[in-house]
């Protein structure tokens, strides 16, 4: 690995290589933030994924593995150490990645950003301590009047406060780059997609410090009491607001992948990005379609921010899950597979992990996870599902089938970019994505069959073994939750080979020269991802077949839903 | 081959949109201040006007 100084730089010192795979100018600090951030963030994947499991099999009530006070105990442990951790330290990584090694900078104050990544990775094990030592079970919400021990909170701040220096790092590292003139004209989409995730998590994280440090004087009896209203909306501006920024970063990793693999440019970068743009604008506000059975909040309130607001943030990342595959389309039939309408899908690399985890992301991110979000916020279709399972259904198919799956496609290109090694385990990666994909369909899947029969989320045991009233469940209730079980399995089977290509690609992987990125190219498309460019063609056959069925499917499933809330009361 | 198209050709002055689009700190200001008026202070007034219940 050569380090060389690039000409003309006006800060000489700082240590460059040129990767030989993307051709990209690798600033030697941005890189070794990169690298610890993401495996910082597969650590607590690691962890909270077999958390994920035990609580699964806890649900499966023929097996029902672990007593009430760990399946709470777990269930918080789970949220904390998946939802946040896990994702957010690999943003940390796709910040850095978008800003300074995409503009071919160096990364703004690496020092204030290992600063930034010690806040976080002590405030992470301090809130999981925290959960495991049992009296901060409130689950990841941590709704008042539940209390947990004020380290939880102080650890949950520490982290936060962490997380929002690395956004003013990626807005430092743009200025740098326009002052240093490492790139012309307008920054490229992926740049664009990954300010967009900073400016919602700036949003995101604000929320939470107004909420969360009060809560930590409450719990330290500074302050009496915390309005538990009040504390659910502010909560949820962090809450829903975090999930948007995994919604965004998804978004540039589906088309970081398909622009490294295939070369593939967005079909217009300008559409693309005012689907961005609608992101900034709407998505956060979305938040309130998590009150929307609170009662003191007006329907104008509700309908305004959830109805008129959401639906321009779908229609956002509609125009990106018709652009992603379109583009895909674009490149393929461009290298030559024109054959039928679905030529270039069925030639498409599927072999390779990182294109099958982006393609399997999009499809179970939008079927899964983007039709089911639609109903739930739909004031009135939601208080058919409301608190079932079905919530806990629908978003493990966006953040585990959609941004998980994206993250870890997104990997199999960072460990040979970043890290310089080539995959270890080169079968176990190839099928990896779709073992994962799989178990993360069917969890998702089969929590929101459970949930439609009614089966509350957070719920240790709905047989009510000894409890004065009970309720007997269909017994489809009970088949969903072992077919839950099974699916959660395959998926822990499916992060189980992750981790084990990770970690051995990483330690042991055979060490990749220039020779090899020649010879074995795995990102030959890099170009398109660092300068700004259209596909500009439309004649997409396959991808209008596909969004169309898309369609289909979406508003079959929305009007069997309002039939089915018309069934509940009968008017005669 | 891919088309390239950079903001350049358009012109001295571009497109308002374009010129939005490239101006990360108007975003950041725009994406910050829309929920927070829209979401957070518009709930926190409705909250605040609920009336307490007699004691
Ligand atoms: C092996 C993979 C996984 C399995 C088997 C799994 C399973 C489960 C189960 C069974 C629940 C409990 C539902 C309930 O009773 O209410 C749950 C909750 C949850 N999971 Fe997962 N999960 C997995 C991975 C993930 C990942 C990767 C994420 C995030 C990126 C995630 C985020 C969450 C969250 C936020 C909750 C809600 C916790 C709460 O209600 O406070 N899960 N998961
Ligand atoms: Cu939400």
């Amino acid at each position: 690995m050569a380090s060389i100084a690039v000409p003309g730089r006006q800060v000489a010192e700082e240590r460059f290589r040129t990767c030989p795979d993307t051709g990209l100018e690798v600033h030697a600090k941005a890189e070794t933030l990169i690298r610890v951030n993401v495996l910082t963030a597969v650590v607590f994947l690691a962890v909270g994924g077999l958390f994920g499991l035990l609580i699964a099999l806890t649900r499966w009530q023929a097996i029902h593995l672990l007593p009430a006070e760990w399946f709470y105990l777990l269930l918080t442990a789970h949220g904390a150490a998946v939802l946040i951790f896990w994702i957010m330290f690999f943003e940390v990584a796709l910040f850095y990645f978008t800003s300074a090694v995409v503009l071919n900078s160096r990364l703004a104050t690496p020092m204030i950003a290992w600063v930034a990544y010690v806040m976080m990775l002590v405030g992470a094990l301090v809130a999981t301590v925290a959960v495991l030592q049992g009296n901060s079970s409130v689950m990841f919400t941590s709704y008042p009047p539940l209390q947990a021990a004020p380290h939880f909170y102080l650890g949950l701040i520490l982290f936060a406060v962490g997380m929002l220096l690395t956004c003013f790092i990626f807005l430092g590292t743009l200025v740098v780059a326009k002052d240093e003139g490492t790139y012309e004209g307008s920054i490229p989409l992926a740049t664009f997609g990954g300010l967009t995730g900073a400016i919602i998590m700036i949003f995101t994280l604000a929320s939470g410090a107004i909420i969360l440090i009060p809560t930590y004087l409450w719990s330290l009896g500074i302050i009496s009491t915390i309005d538990p209203l009040t504390y659910k909306l502010v909560w949820w501006g962090l809450g829903h607001s975090s999930q948007q920024v995994n919604v965004t970063l998804q978004v540039v990793v589906w088309y970081t992948i398909a622009a490294l693999v295939l070369g593939a440019r967005p079909l217009s970068e300008k559409v693309s990005r005012t689907a961005f743009l609608l992101y900034i604008l709407f998505l956060q506000l979305a938040s309130a379609h998590h009150l929307l059975v609170e009662p003191g909040l007006s329907s104008a309130w509700k309908i305004f921010n959830t109805s008129y607001a959401m639906y321009l943030a779908v229609l956002g990342s509609m125009i990106h899950g018709m652009s992603v595959p379109g583009a895909v389309e674009a490149a393929q039939r461009r290298l030559g597979h024109t054959k039928g309408i679905f030529g270039w899908l069925r030639e498409a690399p599927w072999g390779n992990p990182a294109f099958a985890g982006m393609f399997l992301s999009l499809v179970l991110f939008g079927f899964l996870g983007g039709i089911s979000g639609v109903i739930l916020g739909t004031e009135q279709i939601n208080i058919l599902m409301h608190n079932t399972l079905y919530v806990p259904g629908h978003f493990h198919a966006t953040v585990v089938c959609g941004t998980t799956l994206a993250f870890m496609a997104m990997t199999y290109l960072l460990i040979p970019i970043f890290f310089q090694r080539d995959l270890a385990f080169p079968k176990m990666a190839k099928w990896q994505p779709y073992v994962f994909g799989a178990g993360a369909a069917g969890i998702s899947l089969f929590m929101m069959g459970a949930g439609t029969l009614g089966v509350a989320r957070r719920h240790w045991d709905i047989t009510f073994t000894d409890a004065l009233i009970s309720f007997d469940y269909p017994a489809t209730a009970f088949f969903m939750l072992g077919l839950n079980g099974l699916s959660a399995l395959v998926a822990a089977a499916g992060g189980v080979m992750y981790v084990v290509v990770v970690f051995g690609s990483v330690f042991a992987g055979k060490r990749r020269t220039a020779a090899e990125a020649k010879s074995n190219p795995i990102a030959p498309g890099a170009v398109a991802l660092r300068t700004y460019g259209s596909e500009g063609t439309l004649k997409l056959p396959g991808t209008i077949v596909l969004v169309s069925v898309f369609f289909i499917a979406f508003a079959l499933y929305y009007f069997i839903n309002w039939r089915f809330l018309a069934g509940i009361w009968t008017m005669s | 081959m891919a088309r390239q198209e950079t903001d350049k050709d358009v012109g001295a002055r571009p497109h308002v949109m374009q010129r939005l689009l490239d101006n990360p700190f108007l975003l950041v200001f725009l994406g910050v201040t829309m929920p927070t008026v829209l979401y957070l202070i518009w709930g926190i007034m409705e909250i605040t006007q609920i009336p307490l219940a007699p004691s």
